[in-house]
């Protein structure tokens, strides 16, 4: 008998098995699966529609201060006019759209993205305290290989319900840019996979050390707010103080956001674009490298 | 054949480097026996097998599996043997055929083979009429069948099995014996286990190291083990009150004789072979014997002896580890 049984001698067998494992747990759990399309839809409607920044701007929310003499109509007509300018002009220069819900409702793909890998690295907590991990290694699966099911499962759901986004965007009055084009969504896709693989390879090397589930937890508690705020997913960069442009200007995620307003509503700036997917490409090898070698040092110890 | 499969030369696993789990193990297993690892908790047992398994790194000394260097050859060694954990780690969420080809593909098993051998391994613990069930609906008992057939999906020359019973009622720990004998017979394999069931080691093992603080006390079959003691207990009463205590001792393996209330405690060696001849002498000299037991020492003295613990506190604290992992298993639903 042979040793191996004619075994594939594929260095990359099992990926797609133990890739297909985590994804399983969602797609065939109806209630996971529901739960995770519902949530970033909750957000995007609640935060995006309540934050209607515009309204601020126009003239009905300002009780203009009484003059003397009191102004004529032809001059409140004028009045209004001006602001109804200054109020498109304002949001334009700080949003570069009018519309702050389809500014908001971009900045929510990268939200998901940062949720979804942060909670997937959690089951690597879970593979190890029930004992799948040990019984993995155990199997003549390569290390990279367990580490890469895990990103790549957080990267596939992470893209699914980023394509649920834009729908929903779509249909609660996204306004899409000058110049769209649907091939602009594999666009959308293509970042999205970039920032996924990078972010989850981060969340992976912290939790694998861990054997408690509360540890990763507290991490990403820590750090998923103010990563998020720190970006440029709810308001623009260049209006925030010096010291936190400094510190959006190395969040991955003000590049993502950045690229999907560039593919989706913006008038496409394919010099900015370019630049946005290179430093996400950058940060996703970076950190899934750096990501990969740390657990697989771990793991083989 | 007697080829040695596993073959360990002062195998040390030290952690943090001050904690030494497992300390110059020597020991070799020969091909189709069933070698047993008996120690109390903490004595190494489950480092010294995910050791062998590759999962852990030896700090010093090496060892091998069917010829593969544990520490260089370490693919080599997970693509000839299986393992059975301590956990029950299938996948809750999949049925009971997808975890069994999960396993497969982990070890790169063409699917046309995995299915068939999927089928095989399912008849095999009898678990045929459950495959499309989800593992959450499986008893204790079924989970360690299902456990059992993904280690030994890729027709692992040498099979690891980390505390096989436990947590299990006494009756699927019978059967599960009943499993592992069938394999060692089908498939003449070499079985690996450990264990702190004293006579689930008696029952199945051809031989057993008992480990203690890291390091192997004693190793033999459990025959020779118990015989080691200083044989085994024999009580007799004849009919007459003569005292014949010095003539049962003259008996060949007799090694102590005590007249206690009329009756008389014999320790011999060999006690099914003394025995009969103790009656014999006794018969010669008109003595009739009216009451006959023989005791054979149980693995349990020989725990006792070799590691000074008694096993009913390894036993509450174990039986605490089982409570505690099936808290962990309801808190993850």
């Amino acid at each position: 008998m042979s040793e191996t049984n004619g075994n594939s001698k594929n260095k990359l067998h099992g990926l797609w098995a133990l890739t297909n494992r985590e994804l399983k747990k969602w797609y065939k759990a109806p209630v996971i699966f529901i739960l995770s399309i519902i949530q970033p839809i909750l957000w995007m409607g609640f935060l995006g529609k309540a934050m209607n920044i515009g309204a601020i701007f126009s003239g009905s929310q300002i009780s203009l201060p009484q003059t003397n003499p009191p102004l004529t109509q032809p001059q409140l007509l004028q009045l209004e006019q001006f602001f109804a300018g200054l109020q498109s002009s304002i949001m334009q220069g700080a949003f570069n759209t009018t519309d702050y819900f389809s500014y908001m409702a971009v900045g929510m793909i990268a939200f998901t993205a940062l949720f979804t890998t942060m909670f997937s690295g959690m089951s690597v907590v879970w593979d190890r305290r029930l004992g799948f991990l040990n019984k993995a290694l155990s199997t003549p699966v390569s290390r990279a290989v367990i580490i890469s099911a895990k990103v790549l499962s957080a990267t596939l759901r992470s893209m699914f319900q980023a394509g649920i986004i834009v729908l929903v965007a779509v249909a609660f009055g996204l306004q899409l840019g000058v110049g769209f084009n649907p091939v602009n969504i594999l666009g959308v896709f293509a970042i999205m996979f970039l920032v996924c693989v990078g972010l989850s390879s981060i969340f992976i090397a912290i939790t694998i050390r861990s054997t408690r589930i509360e540890t990763p937890m507290a991490v990403v508690n820590l750090i998923n707010l103010p990563l998020m705020f720190a970006s440029n997913a709810f308001f623009p960069i260049k209006l925030m103080p010096d010291w936190l442009q400094t510190i959006a200007a190395f969040n991955p995620l003000s590049y993502t956001t950045d690229a999907v307003r560039q593919l989706l509503i913006f008038s496409t700036d394919w010099a900015t674009l370019a630049w946005d997917f290179t430093c996400v490409g950058i940060f996703a090898v970076a950190f899934a490298t750096i990501g990969i070698v740390l657990s697989w040092r771990f793991l083989s110890k | 054949m007697s080829e040695e499969v596993i073959k360990a030369e002062g195998l040390t696993k030290v952690f943090n480097k001050h904690l030494t789990a497992v300390d110059h193990v020597n020991f070799s297993v020969k091909q189709g026996e069933i070698f047993g690892f008996l120690g109390p908790n903490g004595a190494g047992k489950t480092t010294t097998i995910n050791m062998l398994i590759t999962i852990l790194k030896p700090t010093e000394g090496k060892a091998s599996v069917s010829n593969f260097d544990i520490a260089k050859q370490d693919f080599n060694v997970r693509n000839v043997i299986g393992v059975v954990p301590q956990e029950y780690t299938a996948d809750e969420d999949l049925t009971g055929l997808e975890n069994i080809l999960l396993c497969a593909d982990l070890y790169g098993i063409p699917r046309n083979v995995a299915k068939e051998r999927a089928m095989e391994l399912l008849k095999l613990v009898e678990l045929t009429d459950f495959k499309d069930k989800k593992v959450q609906t499986f008893s204790g008992g079924m989970r360690r069948r299902l456990e059992l057939a993904c280690g030994l999906i890729n027709r692992p020359k040498v099979l690891f099995l980390d505390e096989p019973t436990l947590g299990l009622d006494v009756q699927t720990r019978a059967a599960t014996w009943n499993y592992i004998k069938l394999l060692k017979k089908n498939y003449g394999m070499t079985l690996f286990m450990t264990t702190h069931y004293l006579e689930e080691a008696d029952v199945l093992c051809d031989r057993v190291a008992i480990i203690d603080h890291g390091k192997i006390v004693v190793v033999g079959s459990p025959e020779e083990l118990k015989h080691s003691l200083g044989g085994d207990l024999i009580t007799l009463a004849i009919k007459e009150d003569e005292d014949v205590s010095g003539l049962i001792q003259k008996v060949e393996h007799v090694k102590e004789v005590r007249r206690e209330d009329g009756a008389y405690r014999i320790k011999a060696e060999l006690g099914e072979i003394t025995t009969p001849f103790i009656i014999e002498a006794l018969r010669k000299k008109g003595y009739t014997v009216t009451r006959l037991s023989l005791t054979e020492p149980t693995l349990n003295e020989v725990y006792l002896e070799y590691t000074g613990k008694s096993m009913r506190d390894a036993e509450e604290s174990r039986e605490a580890f089982a409570a505690q992992r099936m808290t962990m298993r309801r808190a993850r639903q």
